[in-house]
């Protein structure tokens, strides 16, 4: 099929479109939100997987457990994320028999941007927030680019709804352009609240965001799950 | 290869031909870049749509008989439901002969297995999972199994349902539909899953034959004789060929 | 230097038909510290007695995690143990990278089998000294298998390797039938006083030199810490010590007993020290 606009015989060449170029990257969608605290951190990642106008399935965790300290959250393209999580799993198992102990969320955070720049010129295409609590016990998030530019933020929005949210953390919790205000920390539930406010409105503006939300929240007592529903149209 | 001559040389006489004094390398003639692989080749011989559905006991799998060259309708009898063993059953749509080709690579892993006789069988969510790597390996190469699986089976008891496409994405749900099937089928199955969450096999069965009734009527590409692969604590059977009920009646009414 | 003319490579049979340098490395098993193993109808457990190579330095560890479902105890060169431990790692996550699904104990023990056999087979490579207890737990329920660095490898019910672990079986032997009913509490217990049965009278079992390794149903596999272990230690502690070992090493019933050997080919212990 390719053969039709084969570069090699311009002289044959026609204008009809070339046919079924194979492209090994698709969008399947989600967002990401993540908050960190002075003592917690609060991930949530909409179920929605899709491509296109189509729905693959409404309840697709898109928040992973790395360890009882780390949670990654992936939204972009599914085969690579299914991917990178399967091969992050096994290099915590690997950290952990060879050092006898977990990996921090610190050195997680490194590791994720070491894998994803050794693809540098075939990238994993997702947005990845990795998030957990650091070795002082203080919330954090590390938000990446496809290629492994990693940064650390106390918010972070990623994924299909990531330039729709930013904006609208940076007002909510990074209080910017906001007058006569002093309350510099958030708190766990004005965090949550915030969360589950964002997703409410990705929902209405980006088909690739919706259904449900999965949250977890990482404190010094663990880590705890929690879920709330999107519009599903 | 083609410019060869250059600003000195006379214009040439005519277009798309060989100019005077040049070596002209015929079209297909493959000299000078045979050693160019061509990877990411495109579908030859394809299946259309598979139908699957969980119900309280086990797992559905649904798909029509139909080759398509195209869009002649080539050959009228290609199985494409698989039994894997007593646990997993798998579906598949896209490249026939892709899918023979894994198919045969499945098979011998389940002959392998039972050579071993330790007791152990492969489950549906080590298939999925061993399908999904196996194809997203094959896109990083940019040379893809042009297929969508659809995997079924009874994990420890559960009924289990997963999809896996060519570049390697792959769910679970309780209703998958690929190709045509997950524009026209899946609002159905989805629709009556949301009724009836957990439907018994007969219900299960009437939903499917519906969508593959609605599916032949609707997608060009697809063939009234179907087969319907139904896995259960009891084991596996696959129907077939069944046929889709039609009645044209209507037709002349549609414009 | 030889104890005979047939034991110069792994290669060369003797005219009875047997490898003496595989018999040779079956007896490092032997130098090693004694290490325990048995399993009730639901979990498995691993007792190893720990040493320390001198009073400077720290007890080497004795068992190692393989995966979520299996560990391994050792006897007999460290070094080798921790080739073979990396493999059986390697192997488990390559399994579940795969086909996301724990490997079944059984399947991990015929890939380490086959392996080891290698060794035995070639002029450069020699066997790994080290006998291995590997403890696991799959959905066919627990499991116990003894490897050899002949690269046999037994399924057990219980087992004891290393030095002076013949009053350990002899132990384990004697209880055997009590094993599937017992509760895991009553199963370690079990492991600790036939790891017990192996120490000379004047030496004790404490935390520092009990190793105590857990699988099981709903259990991944875990070394306890020394509270635990110390909780265990301190449910046989009152007991009196059944006998402390005292007779001369007795070569361990997997070959022993086999029946159809004339007990004057048996391995002389000794003759690996001889060599030297």
């Amino acid at each position: 099929m390719a053969s039709v606009a084969n570069p090699s015989f311009p002289d044959y060449s026609t204008q009809a479109p070339t046919q079924h170029m194979f492209s090994p990257y698709a969008d399947n969608g989600g967002s990401v939100v993540a908050i960190a605290g002075d003592d917690f951190v609060i991930i949530g990642a909409d179920t929605r997987l899709s491509a296109g106008f189509s729905i693959y399935t409404r309840e697709q965790n898109k928040l992973f457990r790395l360890s009882d300290n780390t949670v990654l959250g992936c939204a972009g393209c599914w085969c690579d994320t299914l991917t990178l999580t399967r091969i992050l799993k096994a290099r915590m198992q690997m950290y952990e028999q060879e050092h006898n102990k977990t990996m921090s969320t610190t050195a997680a955070a490194q590791m994720l941007s070491t894998m994803l720049y050794y693809k540098r010129f075939f990238p994993y295409y997702i947005s990845n927030i990795l998030v957990g609590l650091d070795n002082e016990g203080k919330g954090c998030v590390y938000s990446y680019d496809p290629i492994g530019h990693c940064e650390r933020a106390s918010y972070r929005a990623g994924g299909s709804a990531g330039a729709l949210l930013q904006p609208l953390l940076d007002n909510q919790i990074g209080l910017k352009n906001m007058q006569n205000v002093t309350n510099k920390t958030v708190t766990l539930d004005r965090a949550l609240a915030v969360v589950k406010d964002v997703f409410i409105s990705a929902a209405e503006r980006d088909i690739y965001t919706g259904d449900k939300i999965m949250i977890i929240i990482i404190t010094k007592n663990g880590i705890k799950e929690d879920s709330f529903d999107l519009r599903k149209d | 290869m083609f410019s060869t001559y250059d600003t000195f040389s006379a214009p040439s006489f005519w277009q798309n031909g060989p100019s005077p004094g040049v070596i002209y390398n015929f079209p297909g003639s493959q000299t000078g870049n045979s050693h160019l692989f061509q990877h990411s080749q495109a579908p030859v011989t394809t299946a259309t749509s598979i139908v699957a559905i969980t119900f309280n006991k086990g797992v559905l799998i649904a798909g029509d008989m139909l080759g398509s060259y195209g869009s002649l309708a080539r050959f009228r009898n290609c199985p494409r439901i698989m039994k894997v063993n007593d646990n997993v059953i798998l579906g598949a749509g896209g490249d026939y002969a892709d899918f023979q080709y894994v198919k045969d690579f499945i098979d011998q892993k389940v002959i392998d297995e039972q050579c071993l006789d330790d007791g152990f069988i492969m489950k549906p969510k080590s298939l999925y999972c061993w399908l999904t790597r196996i194809m997203y390996n094959r896109r990083s190469k940019f040379d893809p199994f042009w297929n969508n699986f659809v995997v079924g089976g009874l994990q420890d008891g559960e009924p289990f349902l997963g999809t896996i496409d060519k570049l390697g994405t792959s769910y679970e749900d309780k209703t998958i539909c690929t190709g045509y099937g997950a524009y026209m089928a899946t609002p159905l199955l989805r629709d009556a899953m949301d009724k009836n969450p957990n439907p018994t096999e007969q219900e299960a069965r009437d939903l499917v034959n519906r969508c593959m009734e609605v599916l032949y009527y609707r997608d060009a590409r697809s063939f009234p004789k179907y087969q319907l692969a139904v896995i259960t604590a009891d084991g596996v059977s696959i129907e077939g060929p069944l046929e889709v009920k039609q009645n044209w009646n209507l037709a002349h009414m549609i414009h | 230097m030889f104890r005979n003319q047939y034991d110069s490579d792994v290669t060369v049979w003797s005219p009875q038909g047997r490898l003496h340098q595989v018999e040779y490395a079956m007896e490092a098993v032997k130098l090693g510290s004694a290490t325990v193993s048995l399993k009730n109808a639901t979990h498995a457990v691993l007792i190893a007695l720990k040493r320390a190579s001198s009073e400077l330095a720290a007890y080497q560890k004795k068992i190692i995690p393989i995966d979520n479902h299996v560990g391994v105890t050792i006897s007999g060169l460290t070094a080798d143990a921790r080739i073979l431990s990396r493999y059986m790692r390697q192997e488990c996550l390559n399994y579940k990278y795969s086909l996301d699904t724990l490997m079944p104990v059984s399947r991990l023990i015929s890939y380490l089998g086959n392996k080891m056999q290698v060794c035995t087979q070639r002029y450069d490579r020699r066997p790994y000294g080290v006998g291995l207890l590997v403890a696991g737990y799959d959905e066919q329920g627990p499991h116990i298998y003894q490897t050899c660095p002949s690269a046999n490898y037994f399924d057990c019910k219980a087992m004891a390797i290393g030095a002076r672990s013949q009053s350990a079986r002899t132990y384990l032997e004697k209880h055997l039938s009590e094993f599937p009913e017992a509760s895991v509490e009553e199963t370690v217990k079990h492991g600790l006083r036939a790891l017990r049965d192996t120490l000379a009278n004047e030496v004790e079992l404490t935390t520092k030199n009990v190793s105590i390794g857990l699988v099981g149903k709903g259990q991944q596999f875990k070394i306890l810490d020394e509270n635990e272990t110390a909780a265990y230690l301190a449910m046989i502690a009152g007991e009196e010590r059944r006998s402390g070992y005292t007779g001369p090493e007795v070569p361990p019933p997997s070959r022993d007993e086999a029946g159809d050997q004339d007990p004057s080919r048996d391995p002389l212990p000794s003759v690996a020290m001889e060599t030297e």
